[in-house]
């Protein structure tokens, strides 16, 4: 088992919060790991990306060579777009379609959904809105994680437990919020694989 | 055996932690400032019974290390690279001086520029002053390292560097701990004149020091960390530097490596294991991520020997990070690419954040400013070093920690009046301060606004060594008290802002501005920490 990953959003978006959980995840079921972050300048407000790489064997390069990724999950739609140059031929986008609109050339939304539809294995979740009727917007990157769970090969008792784990300090309440919306992002993108 | 989901960052703080140091110093820096911070969160820190605090800047934080190595106690002190020229003056010399303690100096790299004004390479440092360098390859190793480091040190009497970069630092993976040593009990330097550098006491020292190098050239062979790893295919042969290693074995996940490779990770390279390798292949590649040290010294200036393939012939970029594809690509493999990144997608390049105090700030500086001919501020290090990008575009330089000041001084001796600084309240206690000095012993006409956010904000919201003292540093240095101006720096108070700031301008002497208003940042940080009580 082997899953090349790149994470993608904005500065402040969650994007890590996802990593975590998937790093959580596999290691629940012993598999190497390597989580490359950004940190400093480029996080604020910027296209910020991480290189998430899980393996049954042990991994060589913290990064991901370009073309190799099994899986782009994006957390914004144009966001999605830019790493395509790292997925491989037969990977998947998983993305919400919530633009982030902090540019003033920002495109037209509908353009940007029109590149998305052009995509061969792509899904496309309205986060927020899942999120907001789960409980709480701030769940969005959750449901984004939930609807990439079918692709990841992990088991969803470690993707449960990794979540339990991220956000137990934080009280039952916000556990049952994100595993809610985790669990409809998931519903969406088996609708769409 | 233990193993810790852990960034490269804090496995080398658990490293350190785990050889039984007791004290690290450093400056906030990207990418180094996850070491200081994940000490500072463990029980050891908490406990007391280890000193983990920040330094005012880097030149700071390495004397103490070295001081804390003269009692016999292990240190680490931690920096970016850029810091290692702060701290210069203090590294180099304690080669001479020798270390008592165990004392590590972690200096972390950023070629590509990721976060940083240069991609310049510590391990011309580390041969600069005539010390070991260690160069790890992933976290196990940085972990590793870091305990072998302290031993090193302590062995040879030496101060050790180890050198890493963005990837490593910012990487995390599973690090398997080994178990805790106890820390030193103070035994100062039997002979009390080892840390004396008066050049009679000096010159014996440094003789000494050259004296050591065959035996760190063995070190870097018997710890195995610098090693020489055999193969059939002798058409080339390959020097993996650090980081490069992995980056070779990522090409060679699906089938086997034939050629010969020799594996750095510790400097002095022992010239036996290049001379192996050298005579063995009919041509050699070398991979390191910065500059191309060992392959220029490999090439040497006629460069009339074997082939050697790296930075230098095109093989690699000249500048820049590895990555998995351009080593690939040096050792003739083919990488396969994507689609092309559409064209409706748009830069989105970081920018300050929303109710960000220094935007309010620097708007207010600018309309100051309108009547003036433009490109008469000088910028620093920091958030703000952002607004010399649109739409501000308030800054025209961005040199090193303190230069604003500093520079400003020179225009204005010069003649350009007014003429203005823009530099943050860590910044300022960092390298502002003497910029200041020389200000006000010359009375030179010059505006310093001291963005006040109170905290050390680029690198994540580190506390600032300037808390609650600016005023009384600027007076104590000698500025005129009726010329530091303290503003709020909000929307709504633009207008007296201006007017204040455009007072100073005009005015002929030192003044000091300080806009103060907290880091959005730290605190909606506070605000939720304070909710959760």
């Amino acid at each position: 088992m082997k899953k090349n990953i790149i994470l993608a959003g904005v500065g402040g978006q969650g994007i890590l919060s996802i990593a975590a959980c998937i790093g959580f995840a596999s290691l629940e079921e012993d598999l190497f790991l390597k989580q490359a972050e950004v940190h400093g300048m480029s996080q604020r407000g910027g296209a910020v990306q991480s290189h998430l790489r899980i393996s049954s064997n042990e991994i060589a390069s913290d990064l991901i060579p370009e073309g190799k990724a099994d899986l782009i999950i994006a957390v914004e739609p144009m966001e999605a777009l830019r790493y395509l140059p790292m997925l491989a031929k037969d990977g998947w986008i998983i993305t919400s379609t919530n633009p982030f609109i902090n540019i003033p050339d920002y495109p037209e939304t509908a353009t940007i959904m029109a590149e998305l539809e052009k995509q061969k294995n792509i899904v496309t979740i309205d986060a927020d809105q899942i999120a907001q009727d789960c409980g709480n917007v701030k769940s969005a990157n959750m449901v984004v994680f939930g609807a990439s769970t079918p692709f990841l090969g992990l088991k969803i008792e470690s993707v449960e437990t990794a979540i339990k784990k991220l956000f137990g300090s934080k009280g039952e309440n916000v556990v049952e919020t994100n595993l809610k919306a985790a669990r409809a992002g998931y519903e969406q993108a088996i609708k769409q694989k | 055996m233990q193993k810790l989901l852990l960034l490269g960052d804090e496995a080398i703080a658990q490293g350190a932690i785990d050889a039984g140091i007791s004290g690290v110093y450093a400056y906030p820096g990207t990418p180094s400032t996850e070491i200081m911070e994940y000490v500072q969160a463990s029980t050891e820190a908490k406990q007391g019974t280890i000193h983990a605090l920040w330094s005012a800047n880097e030149k700071t934080a390495m004397e103490a290390a070295l001081g804390m190595s003269y009692t016999g106690k292990r240190a680490i002190v931690c920096m970016k690279h850029v810091g290692m020229n702060v701290a210069a003056d203090a590294f180099v010399n304690s080669a001479i001086t020798g270390a008592n303690g165990g004392l590590l100096i972690v200096a972390a790299d950023d070629p590509s520029m990721h976060s940083s004004q240069n991609e310049q390479d510590s391990r011309f440092y580390g041969k600069f002053a005539f010390v070991p360098i260690l160069e790890p390859s992933n976290q196990q190793e940085a972990y590793d390292m870091t305990r072998y480091g302290f031993e090193l040190s302590e062995k040879m009497q030496i101060p050790v560097v180890m050198r890493i970069t963005t990837r490593l630092a910012h990487s995390r993976t599973g690090v398997a701990l080994q178990e805790k040593r106890k820390q030193n009990e103070i035994k100062l330097p039997e002979n009390l004149r080892q840390f004396v550098l008066l050049p009679a006491i000096a010159r014996k020292q440094y003789n000494e020091l050259l004296a050591k190098q065959p035996k760190l050239e063995n070190a870097s062979q018997e710890s195995g960390y610098t090693k020489y790893i055999d193969g059939s295919d002798k058409k080339l042969g390959i020097i993996a530097c650090g980081i490069g290693y992995n980056y070779l074995m990522e090409n060679f996940q699906d089938e086997k490596l034939n050629h010969p490779v020799l594996k750095v990770g510790q400097y002095p390279i022992p010239a036996s294991l290049i001379q192996k390798l050298y005579d063995a292949c009919n041509e050699i590649l070398v991979l390191e991520d910065g500059f191309p040290i060992v392959e220029e010294a490999l090439r040497g200036t006629l460069n009339n020997g074997k082939k050697i393939h790296g930075r230098l012939d095109g093989s690699l970029p000249r500048v820049g990070e590895l990555d998995p594809n351009n080593v690939g690509e040096s050792l003739g493999k083919k990488t396969v690419s994507g689609a092309a990144i559409p064209e409706l997608v748009k830069n989105r390049p970081p920018k300050l954040c929303d109710g960000c105090s220094h935007h309010d700030s620097l708007t207010a500086l600018n309309e100051a400013l309108g009547t003036y001919t433009k490109g008469r501020v000088f910028g620093d290090i920091g958030c703000y070093t952002l607004s010399a990008l649109k739409p501000l575009e308030a800054i025209n330089s961005t040199v090193d920690m303190g230069a604003s000041i500093t520079m400003a001084l020179g225009a204005s001796d010069a003649g350009l009046h007014p003429a203005v600084a823009v530099i943050g309240d860590s910044t300022f206690t960092h390298s502002g301060m003497t910029g200041l000095l020389d200000a006000v012993n010359n009375n030179t006409p010059v505006t310093i606004l001291i963005l006040d956010n109170s905290t050390t904000g680029m690198t994540g919201g580190q506390k600032s060594s300037a808390l609650g003292r600016i005023e009384s540093i600027c007076t104590g240095i000698g500025v005129d008290p009726n010329h530091i101006r303290v503003l709020k720096p909000l929307h709504n108070q633009h207008e007296e802002n201006v007017a204040i700031i455009k007072e100073e301008l005009e005015y002929k002497g030192v003044s000091v501005i300080i806009p103060r208003r907290e880091c959005i940042q730290t605190l909606a940080r506070r605000m939720r920490a304070k909710a959760k009580k």
